[in-house]
């Protein structure tokens, strides 16, 4: 259970939340039911859920039945509900802002974190239908057809979110997975989870639809290597400095050929969000297509 | 007839899968008011072929449901009754004695429902089962399997043999569209079906999803009427599966008037295949006459 | 056999005004507050479809514009070309989101103004107008992905004038790439459907936007020289006729103020044999009858391959007959009331061209009201390229159908016409549309379907139908030195 200041203020009890996790659209408790407790500040967050491989399995299965029909939206729709995020955010900013100093950050510090998040989230909203046209083509071929290249998603990701930065990591990975037509499973702030906790029911409320962003909490030395070697996982974005987690997780990857992405900027600088993010996770597609050649003049058929 | 299996296909147009989606949500922004609105409820509760086709029937199942077919809601007077009911062959002279002299016709499945997969011998064997004992209108089915492996002189002559075996019964047959895979094919089978001789085309045996869809409908209504322009010679629409609300039936009327006309709207040219329909359409009309929304409890289930 | 014979006609379904908030009598918007006009007079602005007045509008002067420029220019100067860029999309996605929450509103007074049916108005007009504020507020802080390797640069006070036949949706596609580059506006909407430009300036208060990012000066056709000569205005964009557009070309000639014109057209439709009959049939509908034709880039020539001419006809006709004509704000009507007395007039007079030109005359039986103005769906057969009625732009719901038998005609005659802002094409035949997309010399080809519209997408014409394009990444050019 969260814990507040205290057990009881002006005599009242408080009522202190239970924290869950998010697979498929629901808040579940881990299937393993056990808990962790993590003590970023020195006081301990409360139980945790520490998840488990079935915890990975379900929502990876959770993710892929959301990954086409979220891909299939059209683009304009997908921004819709990015910016609804933010929206959701902003009235929420005063918990993220209280949570984060529970987890440890200077007031300053977590207003900023939480202000960059939104934004970040609204930076994202609009690449939603921007992106393909700054990323395809139409390609000049030599023969008489007609050639076009799009971007097309990877399909379902695995994010290791950042360990310091809670929220603002989480959002400036989830932001481009998503609105490139990705699915993902993410999972938190090891030290630091309330963020993402928090940031699930933001999701959950947001208008996208269960199993496109699923959170788990838990431990990555535990975890690493059944999403690193789960065979319906595409890609994996990991924002963590663990050289040796890293090279174990690039190997597990190879057999069924993932694609890895490390990150480790400083998602706080601005020049940290753009569209290649989005292009980290996606595809290109080259089509091919005739074209008749009969012209006004009527030569040739 | 002798027709090679290229000319079919040859001989049936294709359509644009987009455009038939866009069109057909088009009808669904008419908006149908008052006097309007309850004369097509009517008409919905009129064109209803009342349906139990679940391997559980019994005899008790089926006069229920003929009893229903006649007394759809006694508290609201002058209501029209059902078109039909709709019954497994076995069960067609029972059902003919319940609706008695109510005018509600008696329609069997028949021909290997649902799936088709037996021979033409057993298949007519089912029409005459159902035809002795008096059913007004047989529902068969296409072979599938056939019509997708391109045999469509097959998948014709079919139908015709059928035909001829209903004798004074008249014909729909189920074309099953959520088997056919594309528009162009629901067109084919439509094509094939109508020159065959069928009296109405029907898209679902109910037992496949997608069963009946507007798209899915449109693209038949426009192989009637393409029909009707080049012979003058009517045929029968009946969507089945999938309708249960009101709404959505009066939507189907809508289109029914604007792709081939006025004369189609009756039960004579048009019926939906139904179960629970006819209790929406009911609480519909009340609603309409009292002004008060209405709860499922107060309508009879059978 | 048939039990029932009688009709069953669809009852009237109005939707509903009271939730419109409309004022009396309106000033211009400049400086981020309604002004009355200094010496101007007014003018009513009524509802086509009963000729009732709704409001009154102000006849405005040219002090008036030049008020209007100063504050467009010490706007820009001052806060809007130095706000950040993504504080400048952040305003941009309020007015997007307050179209969206006010979008019933908008609609029936776009009805209610202009008299185009209720269904287009909320099906299309506002929510394309409201996605048009969202997608190019999204734009504002990344220009520099649009072009590569340079630093674009605003370019200071926009001058826009805009047409009568999509009133809100074409203030959006101006003011929205605008503002998302930095520049500040002076707008003059259409002097018949003003009303929703006026609001539109509501909106913009609510969205808090700097005073004078936006101002708004209605008015006749002066007005909108005004503007466009005004030497204070760096960029004029204007969509409207070809006759108006080439004078304003002429009249920022010896100027550096940058252009761009979306003017008329004359649309080719094409149908192919081996076309999806049904669905081109739809197609030529929506292509000729949407918004009562009053749409530049309406496929206003029909051309039809021989062998399936009586098809498409007969069919055609059928659907034809199928088209509710009558009041706008009537959800089931299908083609609304024509939007002024002087437009009737010019429809009625090709109409009577075509009929003395000798071609066959078409209008399926309809009633329409006593009052307002109104047209049932026209239809011309046995047209000939070099009828007046097939070169003209008649900006009406009136169809001119000619018949071809080879590809290479019917290019030549689709592009037989000064104009070239659209063109339809119907073929089930990949390979064939890819050849009359890259034949046809028009902006925007339409392969299986017709009047599409997207923010992401971009609009504009060849030749006579005006240069640059609004929306997509390409609409962001015009409002930049790049």
């Amino acid at each position: 259970m969260a814990k507040t200041n205290g057990a009881a203020k002006n005599g009242r009890i408080e009522v202190h939340k239970t924290y869950k996790v998010f697979i498929g659209g629901k808040f579940p408790r881990t299937e393993s039911g056990r808990y962790y407790s993590p003590q970023p500040a020195g006081q301990s967050l409360g139980n945790i859920c520490l998840c488990s491989r079935k915890d990975v399995r379900n929502s990876v299965v959770a993710a892929r039945a959301a990954q086409s029909s979220w891909a299939a939206r059209t683009a304009y729709n997908r921004g819709q509900i990015l910016y609804r995020i933010a929206e959701m955010m902003e009235g929420r900013s005063e918990q993220f802002v209280a949570e984060l100093q529970t987890q440890g950050m200077t007031a300053a510090a977590a207003k900023k974190e939480v202000v960059q998040s939104i934004d970040r989230m609204i930076y994202y909203a609009g690449w939603c239908d921007k992106y393909q046209q700054i990323f395809s083509a139409v390609n000049p071929v030599a023969s008489s057809h007609f050639n076009f290249s799009v971007l097309e998603p990877t399909g379902v990701v695995f994010v290791v979110a950042n360990e310091e930065s809670p929220l603002l990591g989480l959002a400036s990975l989830i932001a481009p997975i998503i609105a490139g037509g990705n699915s993902c499973v993410v999972l938190a702030s090891e030290s630091k989870p309330l963020s993402a906790i928090t940031l699930s029911e933001v999701l959950a409320t947001s208008d996208v639809p269960g199993g496109v962003v699923n959170i788990l909490t838990g431990l990555k030395s535990e975890l690493h290597e059944h999403f690193s070697s789960h065979m319906d996982v595409n890609a994996i974005a990991f924002d963590c400095n663990d050289q040796k987690m890293l090279v174990a997780v690039r190997e597990f990857a190879v057999e069924n050929v993932k694609r890895v992405k490390h990150y480790s900027q400083d998602w706080t600088d601005d020049e940290s969000q753009n569209p290649y993010l989005i292009q980290d996770f996606c595809e290109i597609k080259t089509t091919w297509h005739p074209i008749e050649q009969i012209s006004a003049s009527g030569s040739g058929y | 007839m002798n027709i090679s299996n290229s000319s079919f296909r040859a001989n049936s147009p294709t359509v644009d899968q987009v455009g038939v989606v866009e069109r057909a949500k088009r009808f669904q922004t008419r908006s149908i008011k008052k006097a309007a609105k309850m004369a097509g409820l009517k008409m919905v509760l009129n064109m209803i072929d009342l349906t139990t086709l679940e391997g559980m029937d019994t005899e008790g199942k089926v006069k229920q449901l003929c009893y229903k077919a006649r007394h759809l809601h006694d508290a609201v007077p002058d209501l029209p009754t059902v078109a039909a009911v709709c019954v497994y062959p076995p069960f067609v002279g029972l059902a003919k004695s319940e609706v008695a002299d109510s005018g509600i016709k008696v329609a069997s499945v028949a021909t290997a429902f649902p799936s088709g997969n037996s021979s033409l011998e057993i298949k007519l064997d089912d029409v005459k089962m159902a035809v002795d004992q008096g059913a007004d209108e047989i529902d068969m089915v296409i072979s599938r399997g056939r019509f997708h492996k391109g045999d469509y002189g097959f998948v014709h002559d079919e139908i015709a043999s059928v035909k001829e075996a209903c004798g004074a019964a008249r014909l729909k047959v189920i074309l099953e569209t959520g088997e056919l895979g594309t528009l162009d094919k629901v067109r084919l089978a439509s094509d094939i079906a109508i020159l065959a001789g069928a009296d109405f085309i029907k898209t679902s045996t109910g037992k496949i999803k997608p069963a009946a869809t507007l798209p899915v409908t449109l693209v038949m209504l426009e192989a009637i009427r393409d029909h009707y322009f080049n012979t003058g010679v009517m045929v029968g629409m009946k969507p089945a599966g999938g309708i249960s609300k009101a709404k959505l039936a009066l939507h189907y009327l809508i289109m029914v008037k604007e792709t081939l006309g006025e004369q189609w709207l009756t039960n004579q040219w048009f019926r939906f295949g139904a179960s629970s329909l006819a209790n929406d359409v009911l609480m519909q009309i009340v609603k309409q006459q009292t002004g008060a929304y209405q709860s499922a409890d107060y309508f009879s289930l059978d | 056999m048939n039990e029932s014979t009688a009709t069953w006609e669809l009852e009237p379904a109005p939707e509903s005004t009271a939730h419109v908030q409309l004022e009396k009598s309106y000033g211009n918007f400049i400086n981020g507050k309604f002004v009355e006009s200094a010496g101007g007079s007014k003018f009513s602005s009524t509802n086509p479809a009963n000729d009732k007045v709704i409001a009154e509008i102000t006849e405005s002067t040219e002090a008036d514009v030049d008020k209007a420029v100063k504050a467009a220019r010490a706007a820009y100067d001052k806060t809007w070309s130095k706000m950040e860029a993504k504080k400048r999309g952040k305003y941009i996605y309020r007015i997007a989101r307050l179209l969206q929450e006010r979008a019933r509103e908008f609609s029936v007074i776009e009805t209610m103004d202009g008299g185009k049916p209720i269904r287009e108005s909320r099906d299309v007009d506002i929510p394309l107008a409201a996605g048009h504020f969202f997608y190019y507020a999204g734009w504002a802080d990344k220009l520099s992905y649009a072009f590569p390797n340079r630093n674009p640069k605003s370019l200071g006070v926009a001058g826009q004038v805009i047409p009568w036949n999509f009133p809100l949706l074409m203030a959006a596609w101006k003011i929205a790439p605008a503002l998302a580059t930095g520049n500040t506006v002076v707008l003059k909407p259409a002097e018949t459907t003003s009303l929703t430009a006026l609001k539109l300036a509501e909106v913009i208060q609510q969205a808090e936007l700097p005073p004078g990012v936006v101002n708004i000066v209605t008015g006749h056709g002066e007005v909108g020289a005004a503007i466009v000569n005004h030497k204070n205005i760096d960029k004029v964009a204007f969509t409207g006729s070809t006759n108006v557009g080439k004078i304003i070309q002429k009249a920022i000639s010896g100027t550096k103020k940058r252009c761009t014109l979306e003017l008329g057209g004359k649309a080719a439709n094409i149908i192919f044999e081996d076309a999806t009959i049904d669905q081109a049939v739809e197609g030529i509908i929506n292509g000729i009858y949407f918004n009562q034709g009053h749409v530049c880039c309406a496929g206003s020539r029909l051309f039809v391959q021989e062998s399936v001419h009586d098809e498409v006809i007969r069919k055609l006709k059928h659907r034809m007959k199928s088209l509710i004509v009558g009041d706008p704000l009537d959800k089931n009507t299908d083609i609304g009331a024509i939007n002024s007395k002087e437009q009737l007039k010019t429809i009625n007079k090709y109409i009577e061209i075509g009929k003395q030109e000798g071609a066959d005359f078409y209008q399926p039986e309809c009633s329409v009201p006593s009052k307002g103005n109104w047209c049932p769906p026209t239809l011309f057969t046995n047209v000939a390229q070099s009828n007046r009625i097939a070169q003209e732009e008649i900006f009406g719901p009136v169809l001119a159908v000619q018949t071809f038998r080879t590809v290479s005609e019917v290019i030549k005659k689709a592009n037989n016409t000064p104009y070239g802002l659209s063109a339809g094409v119907w073929t089930d035949k990949g390979s064939k549309i890819f050849n009359m997309t890259s034949q046809m010399r028009a902006g925007v080809i339409w392969a299986n379907t017709y009047n599409k519209f997207d923010p992401a997408s971009p609009f504009g014409g060849y030749k006579e139908s005006g240069f640059g394009r609004e929306g997509g990444l390409h609409g962001l050019a015009a409002y930049l030195d790049v």
